[in-house]
């Protein structure tokens, strides 16, 4: 176990570091240099060229590059052009809205697609399964932003159910006013996206029972005078829900790169909206620090992924 | 050595009958079959032939020019069947180049990634051994990345960006799953008698690769080629929607959904959204549907063998 955990590990440093130098020539493909934003009428062209040559900006591009990863390990990101902030405080406050949104959707996105998944298993070919189908196939074949147009046009602008825009109210006081009204302005976003996200799962579950159902050990299970119920819920169920943990780890990386469609939606200030503002507003550091961070979160997810998936069948383990 | 090929020539062609028709046939077969996919078959010809047919009697100039004095004109006023936008645009004008546009960008991204994919996936998936390894690497690289937030860095740091650029930054990324596609099912095929019996007999690998292995694929290869047609035509509607996709003097439907990002918009001025999402949803629906129909069938007929 612990040797394909390790392994795992390793892979993924190679990975870490080419992402990371991808990032950087990304970085200075981009126009403009941390001195940019302060060149006004009044600034002194001698000055900044000095600061540029004070700050290694005209150092061979390998010195620059460890030194943009040494920063970073201090936890250094650099400072927003337009903003004036360090990157790190401005990604942050952005992280936690998308991390509670992103928390909120794989609670749903679970507990709507496990029971879909086990009905349309073990209802295959009723009219519990083809409901289902149906379902599947509209949310797989309907693109995410037209998904969630059509949902907040409904439920926010028509039936004026929730809020349209936004995290939390300015009026919102107290731990559970403020509680309140952050999930009052996630559900909706929330229950779109999970209902997007479900259709690998619920297809993975349904296709898994149906398989497990002819085994030669559910036969034998039957065979031996098992209750039906039990032999569904523990010998069929247990084999075919256990994969679905694995999924957990593709669904963050999954949920990243909704994030942006989401957030632009229903203008929800978490790191997704702050992407698509510092493109707009060319705020290049910022960008740079997000992009690495989007990577390295996928990293992650599919670290989780494999790491969950070794655990559940141990036949991919490492001898 | 020539008689016996001969011979072995006339139990084929005896044989024939029972042998598997091709996988467009297959396809044909099953479309034909199955009536909803039918439909959906003939609604998606029908979209093609008023978004290519329309684009024909349209200029982009014309189409694309602002009149600040006819802007935001309501369903039907002044002739305009789906009203203006803000700059007085005739949005049916647009409605038809943009879903031109939309179809366009999908297929041709999906052409070079399907032969991209098709391509490595063979090759990896026949050599095995190193070549695979170094290729699956690469692959594991590519499907890591931030794909998306990429793109849109791309494109707005990228000079002269137009709608070829952005065919080419999207397949970029998107061939490796098709190529994982492709080798796992090729890696199930070399070990098979007829690959072993053509290699024996002196085949080239290429020929085994191309003329034994691709047929046994062709099925597959349409329906991976129907459903990632629709998974493009979402991405660049999705990048345009968000402003990164098609530069914004080239209609998209993507870019004339956007127009709901607006509230001012949403509920007041329907007009500018509804078509595009209505064409967008049909378009992707119905393709979606005729590539499941042809899933099914393609499912059902490796079950029975």
């Amino acid at each position: 176990m612990w040797k394909t955990v390790l392994r795992r590990f390793l892979i993924m440093i190679p990975q870490l570091i080419i992402l990371s130098m991808l990032v950087f020539l990304l970085a200075k493909m981009m126009p403009g240099d941390p001195f940019t934003g302060m060149i006004n009428p009044n600034s002194d062209a001698r000055e900044i060229a000095r600061l540029r040559q004070a700050y290694g900006l005209n150092d061979p591009w390998w010195v620059q590059y460890c030194r943009w990863v040494g920063n970073m390990f201090h936890g250094d990101l650099g400072q927003s052009y337009i903003q004036h902030v360090p990157v790190a405080s401005l990604i942050w406050d952005r992280a936690v809205n998308t991390f509670w949104l992103s928390l909120l959707t794989v609670l749903l996105t679970y507990s709507i697609a496990i029971p879909m998944g086990i009905s349309a298993g073990r209802h295959q070919d009723e009219w519990q399964d083809q409901a289902i189908q149906i379902f599947n196939y509209i949310t797989f074949a309907v693109p995410g932003f037209v998904f969630y147009i059509l949902g907040i046009w409904l439920f926010s602008f028509t039936l004026g159910w929730f809020p349209i825009s936004g995290s939390v109210s300015a009026n919102a006081s107290g731990f559970w006013g403020v509680l309140g009204s952050r999930l009052y302005h996630m559900i909706l976003p929330a229950i779109l996206y999970a209902l997007i996200t479900t259709t690998t799962i619920v297809q993975y579950l349904r296709t898994g029972i149906v398989d497990n159902k002819v085994e030669d050990y559910v036969r034998t299970a039957r065979s031996k005078g098992v209750p039906e119920n039990v032999v569904f819920h523990k010998h069929i169920l247990r084999n075919s829900v256990l994969p679905i943990v694995a999924f957990l780890g593709n669904t963050i990386t999954g949920l990243l790169s909704g994030s942006m469609i989401i957030e632009s939606v229903f203008s929800y200030p978490g790191m997704g909206k702050l992407f698509l503002d510092s493109i707009s507003q060319r705020d290049y550091t910022t960008l740079t620090a997000l992009i690495l961070l989007f990577g390295m979160l996928t990293l992650l997810g599919n670290l989780i992924s494999d790491i969950l998936l070794s655990i559940v069948d141990p036949r991919i383990r490492v001898k | 050595m020539s008689n016996k090929k001969k011979s072995t020539q006339t139990k084929q062609d005896q044989t024939q009958v029972s042998l598997p028709p091709s996988g467009f046939k297959v396809a044909v077969r099953e479309i034909w079959r199955d009536k909803i996919a039918l439909t959906a078959f003939i609604v998606i010809c029908l979209i093609l032939l008023l978004t290519f047919g329309g684009s024909l009697f349209l200029k982009k100039s014309q189409v694309t020019e602002i009149n600040i004095a006819e802007a935001y004109y309501g369903w039907g006023q002044a002739g305009h069947i789906f009203g203006t936008d803000d700059g007085g645009r005739d949005i049916f004008k647009l409605l038809i180049m943009g879903g031109r546009n939309s179809i366009l960008i999908g297929l041709s991204v999906t052409a070079i990634d399907e032969t991209l994919g098709l391509l490595i996936g063979l090759i990896a998936g026949y050599f095995g051994g190193t070549v695979d390894a170094v290729i699956m690497r690469i692959v594991d690289f590519v499907q890591i990345l931030p794909q998306f937030p990429i793109i849109i860095v791309l494109t707005t740091v990228i000079p002269n960006y137009n709608a070829f650029v952005l065919v080419g930054l999207m397949s970029m990324f998107y061939w490796t799953t098709t190529a994982r596609l492709f080798r796992s099912f090729v890696l199930s095929q070399r070990g098979r008698d007829y690959v072993l019996a053509s290699k024996t007999s002196g085949s080239s690998d290429w020929k085994i690769m191309f003329r034994e292995v691709l047929p046994n694929i062709t099925s597959m290869l349409i329906i991976d080629v129907v459903l990632t047609v629709a998974g493009n035509i979402g991405i660049e509607t999705s990048l345009s929607f968000l402003g990164y996709g098609l530069p914004i003097t080239t209609p998209s439907l993507g870019t004339l959904i956007s127009f709901a990002n607006d509230p001012a918009n949403v509920v007041a001025r329907p007009w500018l959204w509804v078509p595009a999402t209505v064409l967008l949803l049909l378009i992707s629906m119905n393709i979606n549907y005729v590539g499941r129909a042809l899933q099914r069938a393609g499912d059902a007929r490796q079950r029975e063998n």
